[in-house]
C-alpha cells in the first residue's frame, strides 16, 4: 500500500481501517481524514454499528440445538440409515401412484429434504444430470459410448459398475427409441447415462446413479433455462430423466420409466 | 418389464480409513458455525440444514483433498458457497419459499424484549441484499474472516471482495436508516 503521506484516502482504505486491516503507518493518516471529514465519519459509524448488529442477531444461531442429521455419525456408507428426518410422506413415497409437483405448487415443504443416505444432494445430483444432458445431447458424432445395437452388452455392463441392477425402460409408446448409454464419473463415483431420441431427433437422457442405503423417493422437478428434469429415486438408485421438453410431457416420460422399473 | 431383485447392500464401510485427519469428528466441531452462516445467507433454517447436509456429505467424500487440515473452517465454508450457488437457480423454481419472517421472528425471541424490533427489522433489511452481498458480510463481519480469507471462500480476487463489502455496507445502511446511497468511488 501506498505510503507516501499525501496519498489520498480511499474507501478501501477505510473499510480496511475498521476491518482492521490497514497497515499500521497508515492508520493515524486515515483517522485524521475521518475527523476532517464529519459526514464521513459518522456513515463509518454506522457501518461499524451495522457490523455489532449483525453479530447480535446472528451470532447466537451458533448455539441453538443440531437436527439429528447434522449430528455424526453422518449417514454415508452403504447400509446404514439414514439420520435425516424424512420430510415426505413416506407411505406417499411407497404408492404405485406417483404424484408430481411442480414448481410453485403447494405442499412443497415436504419435498425439500432430498435426504440421506449415500445418494447425495437432491440439488447437486440433479445438476449434475442436467450437465451430462447438455453435454451428450447435442453430441452429432459420439453420443453414447455404447450402442441400442448391444443392449444387452449395455446393461450388463452398467449394472456391473454401479453395482445394481440395471435396465433400459422401453420408452416407445412415448415415441422415444433407445440411442445407447456410456458410463460417467461425478463426485461420487460412477453414474450411467442412457439416451433416447424421438423421430424428429429431439432426446431425453436418463442419468442413474447408485444410492443404496438411501430412502426411496416421490418425484421432484427441477428446472434450469428450456432443460427440465424430473428425478427421484428407488430400490437403491437415483433417476433423473431430463429433457428440452415441456413439463407436462417430460412428466409422462418420467411416469412411463418409473412404470417400467416397477411394473 | 420385471424389475430383477436388487442385490442385498453390500455390508456398510467402517469408518473412515485410519489416518486421514478430517474425520466426522472434526467435521462435527465446525457444524453449528456452519449452519449458522447457512441460515443468515439462505435466510431460513430450513434451507440451511439442507445445505449443511450436503456441505458434510461433499466434505466427507473429498476429504482426502484437503491437504491442510488447519483449513478445514474455510474449505467447509467453501463447499457449502459453492453448494449454495448452484442450489440457488433450482430453489428459485421450486416451491413455496420459507418466509424470512419466520427466522425474522425466531432470532427476534432470542433477543432481549427491548431490542427485538430492531433484530427483527435488521433481519428483514439484510435479507433484501443480495447473497453476494451478504456473503461478503458474514463472511468478514461474522465469522471473522480476513479479506484474503474471505476472497478464497468465495473464489475471488482480494480486490473483488473489498468492493463488494464496501458497497454491501452502503447498501444496507440504506435498506436500514433511509436516505440515498453514496456512489462508493471506486475502489483503487
Amino acid at each position: 500500500m501506498d505510503t507516501e503521506p499525501d496519498a489520498p484516502v480511499t474507501e478501501a482504505d477505510l473499510h480496511a481501517w475498521m476491518d482492521g486491516e490497514l497497515p499500521e503507518d497508515r492508520r493515524g493518516e486515515v483517522e485524521r481524514h475521518l475527523a476532517g471529514n464529519p459526514d464521513l465519519a459518522r456513515r463509518f459509524e454506522r457501518y461499524r454499528a451495522q457490523r455489532a448488529m449483525l453479530q447480535e442477531t446472528f451470532g447466537p444461531l451458533v448455539d441453538r440445538p443440531l437436527p439429528a442429521a447434522l449430528v455424526p455419525p453422518y449417514a454415508r456408507s452403504a447400509g446404514r440409515p439414514a439420520v435425516r428426518p424424512r420430510r415426505w410422506l413416506p407411505a406417499l413415497a411407497a404408492a404405485a401412484v406417483l404424484l408430481v409437483f411442480v414448481a410453485g405448487g403447494a405442499g412443497g415443504w415436504w419435498l425439500r429434504g432430498w435426504s440421506g443416505g449415500t445418494g447425495g444432494g437432491g440439488a447437486a445430483f440433479v445438476a449434475d444430470a442436467v450437465a451430462a444432458h447438455r453435454v451428450f445431447a447435442v453430441e452429432v458424432r459420439h453420443p453414447v459410448e455404447v450402442g441400442a445395437d448391444q443392449e444387452a452388452h449395455l446393461v450388463g455392463w452398467l449394472s456391473k459398475r454401479l453395482g445394481k441392477p440395471l435396465q433400459a425402460p422401453r420408452l416407445a409408446a412415448k415415441g422415444y427409441d433407445l440411442v445407447g448409454g456410456r458410463l460417467l464419473s461425478d463426485a461420487r463415483g460412477p453414474a450411467a447415462q442412457l439416451m433416447y431420441q424421438d423421430a424428429a431427433g429431439r432426446r431425453i437422457t436418463l442419468y442413474i446413479r447408485p444410492a443404496s442405503g438411501a430412502p426411496d423417493t416421490s418425484f421432484r422437478f427441477a428446472q434450469d433455462g428450456s432443460v427440465q428434469a424430473f428425478y427421484w429415486r428407488d430400490s437403491g438408485l437415483a433417476w433423473a430423466v431430463t429433457g428440452d421438453l415441456d413439463r407436462v410431457t417430460l412428466s409422462a416420460i418420467a411416469e412411463e420409466v418409473y412404470g417400467a422399473l416397477n411394473s | 418389464m420385471p424389475l430383477p431383485k436388487p442385490p442385498p447392500d453390500p455390508p456398510p464401510a467402517n469408518g473412515p480409513p485410519t489416518g486421514s485427519p478430517v474425520d466426522e469428528r472434526a467435521i462435527a466441531a465446525h457444524v453449528p458455525r456452519l449452519r449458522r452462516y447457512a441460515a443468515a445467507l439462505a435466510g431460513n433454517l430450513s434451507d440451511a440444514d439442507d445445505l449443511v447436509q450436503d456441505c458434510i456429505e461433499k466434505a466427507l467424500a473429498n476429504r482426502h483433498t484437503l491437504r491442510d487440515v488447519t483449513r478445514l473452517g474455510g474449505w467447509l465454508l467453501s463447499i457449502l458457497h459453492n453448494l449454495h450457488v448452484s442450489g440457488l437457480r433450482w430453489r428459485r423454481r421450486r416451491g413455496p419459499e420459507v418466509p424470512v419472517e419466520d427466522l425474522a421472528n425466531d432470532l427476534a425471541l432470542s433477543a432481549a424484549p427491548a431490542d427485538r424490533a430492531e433484530v427483527r427489522d435488521f433481519v428483514r433489511a439484510f435479507n433484501q441484499l443480495t447473497e453476494e452481498h451478504r456473503a461478503v458480510l458474514l463472511l468478514t463481519g461474522l465469522e471473522g474472516l480476513s479479506y484474503r480469507e474471505a476472497a478464497d471462500v468465495l473464489g475471488v480476487p482480494v480486490g473483488t471482495v473489498m468492493s463488494r463489502l464496501a458497497r454491501a455496507r452502503e447498501r444496507l445502511r440504506v435498506l436500514l436508516d433511509g436516505g440515498t446511497e453514496q456512489a462508493v468511488r471506486r475502489i483503487k
